[in-house]
């Protein structure tokens, strides 16, 4: 695998453009398009059994892993040296932090698929992106664990400097980036392969939840004063609110208990 | 001050023959579709019972509704805001579909394609989810139905809090009532602030409570939000869907399909006028028992020329003005008080009220002495406990439901002495707090109960709330994507689940 070059260059060179730009636009026009089809698809109401423990566990492993791998990569090497953090203190940190997470995902990632094939209301219910997309991220952590093994034949931190470098390198659109990895071992070149593909497929599939399930607390905590909502239609807008008693008021207190005949 | 108006609801429990023809109207009309088998946004349950879903009512199980914590601050019971994110993965309060009932339908083509047989080909049941096999059915929508099961299940009813309820398990004891049920539209919704997405919303004009489709990420908050159960999760769109109030029928001017239907006429739909900036005071109230009158005290009096004025001003059409005048819900809730809110200790200051039943009186017939209070029979010899009724209605507070009865008594009581005697015996009314115009009113609102008393709705005022430019070539009222129908065959991004075909019996 990966012997020749050319798939090198496609892989690391080409391939991460082509995911972003499916990421970015095939997101956009599904929102835009086809936005009732936008959410998480959640099967909690069909089955309780499972959903408990493998869907904490997948969804916290794998947030903690998204966002080792995101700080880890793209921190620029140079922001390391300033701080004189030790590149070997870095990797044992990825390796220590990652390995438990990714354990709790694989865990996880595990109970949800067993929940999905075995339970016959979530399988028919089941759609071939559903179960195509958890074996994918399944696959995935378990390669990415795997990983760990031959990160611990060098824990210098000189490869964990090479993959620093190339993705911040196709950040910065350095098409030479390419070349950084392709000594690296296949494994990992394979864990990055699956990470790209699985960019590509994120906006053909429930995926795309992850981007409501990060906007919710914004939009929730941040962008939400109180916890009513209320939409209006009218084009003009309703005069600002009154003092109870600030109008010429009539007969009666306004805003008071209204008294009636009956009482 | 802002004034605001709200489509109310009443539904008088006292006409109610429990025909379900609400439920099966909604049902054709609203959920009969992929993914919604399970949920009726209308139902109508037999009490004492646990209800649909199961249980309902306990909310030390659900956690649906909000609480006043120590501190007197209101939150939903589920938890704060951080509470709620946090519970986003797995929904602890969420009930499953078997609390509900897992949807099933018969093997109707067998009876017809069978081959000879020794015996009678027979329907039986399937799943609607799986297509599989039902050896028994355990559950259904309506499962109590006439007091069916035992009492020993029944009567774990929430309702029967503070009763010595064994003696009512008894033959002689028995009692029933009817509880229509739909989406309480209220006005402090638990659902709307439990949603992390922001897709609940009370719509200003009517007060309406309605689902974003496009908008709802399928969190399930406000599954577990709602202490009333009323909002389910289509489990083929992953998005969650309740009760409308039929608002594109309520737009123009008609009554709900559940209200147009209902054969007794015990449904009223009507305008209330009321404070928005009361709500959360109303919903705070310290004690349970003052939130019934606290939410009396955040209507507005519609023929008070100052709430006119503020009305008007508020933008608040001429016409719905008139229509909260005209109100029927105002008069049953407000001048009356004959209708109660469902479970004011929710806290979410709910708009569609009931009126209590009446019951025969108790052991009448071998006590030979009915407990009278003068000439008119005790209520709280009823059948139905009157502190039944007051778990249901009141937060537990017997006083406001034993003078509803008392009037609905005295109302009978006035118009069998006019009609059968020819008398206006005033003192019958004065006796319960009201004058012999008042029973009229009420006889003709009640009683009779004319399509025109029962809905006043005024039509929604088009002109003020979109530009007609705009729906030029729309496609109106669509379950989903605009004018895509939301099941978008072929589509890059999926779409609904894939539909269940029903496996054929094979021979």
């Amino acid at each position: 695998m990966f012997e020749s070059y050319d798939i090198d260059y496609f892989i690391f060179g080409i391939m991460p453009y082509v995911a972003l730009t499916v990421l970015i636009v095939g997101s956009i026009a599904r929102y835009e398009r086809d936005p009732f089809t936008w959410k998480s698809s959640s099967s909690q109401l069909l089955r309780q059994k499972q959903l408990f423990w493998g869907s904490v566990l997948f969804h916290v492993g794998i947030i903690v892993v998204f966002f080792g791998h995101l700080v880890g990569l793209f921190t620029p090497i140079w922001v390391l040296d300033a701080l004189g953090v030790p590149y070997a203190l870095k990797q044992w940190l990825a390796v220590l932090v990652g390995g438990v997470a990714g354990v709790f995902a694989l865990i996880g990632a595990s109970m949800l698929i067993h929940r999905r094939v075995t339970d016959p209301r979530i399988w028919q219910t089941t759609s071939f992106a559903d179960i195509g997309i958890l074996v994918l991220i399944w696959l995935q952590l378990f390669i990415g664990l795997g990983t760990i093994f031959l990160t611990l034949q060098h824990m210098d931190g000189s490869e964990m400097v090479r993959f620093m470098t190339w993705s911040q390198s196709v950040v910065m659109l350095n098409l030479n980036a390419w070349a950084m990895v392709v000594d690296v071992h296949w494994l990992y070149k394979t864990h990055i392969f699956l990470g790209l593909l699985i960019t590509i497929l994120f906006p053909f599939t429930r995926l795309v939840h992850i981007f409501s399930g990060f906007a919710a607390p914004v939009r929730y905590l941040l962008a939400r004063p109180g916890y009513q909502i209320v939409r209006s239609r009218r084009q003009t807008p309703l005069p600002p609110r009154r003092e109870p008693g600030a109008r010429p008021a009539a007969a009666g207190a306004p805003g008071s208990a209204p008294s009636t005949p009956a009482e | 001050m802002r004034i605001r108006a709200q489509i109310g609801m009443v539904l008088n429990l006292d006409k109610c023959i429990g025909c379900h023809t609400c439920s099966v109207t909604c049902k054709n009309v609203w959920t009969s579709r992929d993914g919604v088998e399970y949920a009726w946004f209308n139902n109508v349950e037999t009490k004492p019972g646990t209800g649909y879903p199961t249980d309902w009512e306990n909310q030390a199980r659900w956690k649906g509704g909000w609480e006043r914590t120590k501190s007197g601050k209101l939150q939903p019971r589920q938890g704060s805001k951080w509470r709620i994110l946090a519970n986003i993965f797995a929904n602890p309060n969420m009930p499953e579909i078997d609390d509900y009932y897992e949807p099933f339908d018969f093997d109707y083509d067998h009876l017809k394609s069978a081959p000879e047989m020794e015996a009678f080909p027979t329907a039986r049941p399937r799943s609607k989810i799986t297509g599989e096999r039902i050896e028994k059915i355990e559950k259904g929508p309506n499962w109590e139905e006439i007091l069916g099961g035992e009492f020993s299940k029944r009567s774990q009813d929430y309702n029967f809090e503070g009763i010595q309820k064994e003696i009512y398990g008894e033959y002689e004891n028995t009692f029933m009532m009817y509880l229509p049920r739909l989406c309480e539209h209220c006005l402090n919704p638990t659902c709307v602030s439990s949603c992390p997405s922001g897709a609940i919303y009370k719509r200003e004009e009517d007060g309406i409570v309605l689902i974003d489709q496009e908008k709802c990420r399928g969190w399930r908050m406000c599954v577990s939000g709602c202490p009333y159960k009323k909002v389910y999760y289509n489990w083929s769109t992953g998005k969650s869907e309740k009760c409308t109030l039929c608002y594109p029928r309520i737009e123009s001017g008609n009554p709900t399909v559940c209200s147009e239907t209902c054969v007794g006429r015990i449904r009223y739909l009507g305008v209330m006028l009321y404070d928005a900036d009361k709500i959360e005071e109303a919903a705070n109230a310290e004690d349970t028992t003052d939130l019934y009158d606290a939410q009396l005290g955040v209507f507005l009096d519609p023929n008070d020329p100052a709430v006119i004025e503020a009305a008007r001003a508020d933008g608040i059409p001429e016409d719905w003005i008139k229509a909260a005048q005209e109100s029927p819900i105002w008069k049953m809730a407000m001048e009356w008080k004959v209708a109660f809110p469902l479970h004011p200790e929710y806290r979410t200051l709910p708009m569609v009220w009931y009126i209590p039943p009446l019951s025969p009186i108790q052991n009448a017939a071998e006590a030979g002495a009915i407990g009278m209070d003068g000439d008119m029979p005790d209520v709280r010899n009823l059948r139905i406990p009157l502190r039944y009724l007051a778990n249901m209605l009141t937060a537990g507070d017997e006083a406001p439901v034993a003078t509803a009865l008392e009037r609905m008594l005295a109302m009978r009581s006035y118009m069998r002495a006019k009609t059968v005697d020819g008398v206006n015996d005033e003192a019958v009314a004065a006796r319960v707090g009201l004058t012999g115009a008042m029973i009229e009113d009420m006889y003709k609102i009640m009683a009779l109960a004319d399509y025109e008393d029962r809905f006043v709705i005024p039509t929604t005022h088009r002109e003020q709330v979109e530009d007609a430019y705009d729906l030029k070539g729309g496609c109106g009222f669509t379950d989903g994507n605009g004018c895509s129908t939301g099941v978008s065959k072929g589509s890059l991004f999926g779409g609904a689940k894939k539909p269940l075909k029903m496996p054929k019996e094979v021979m």
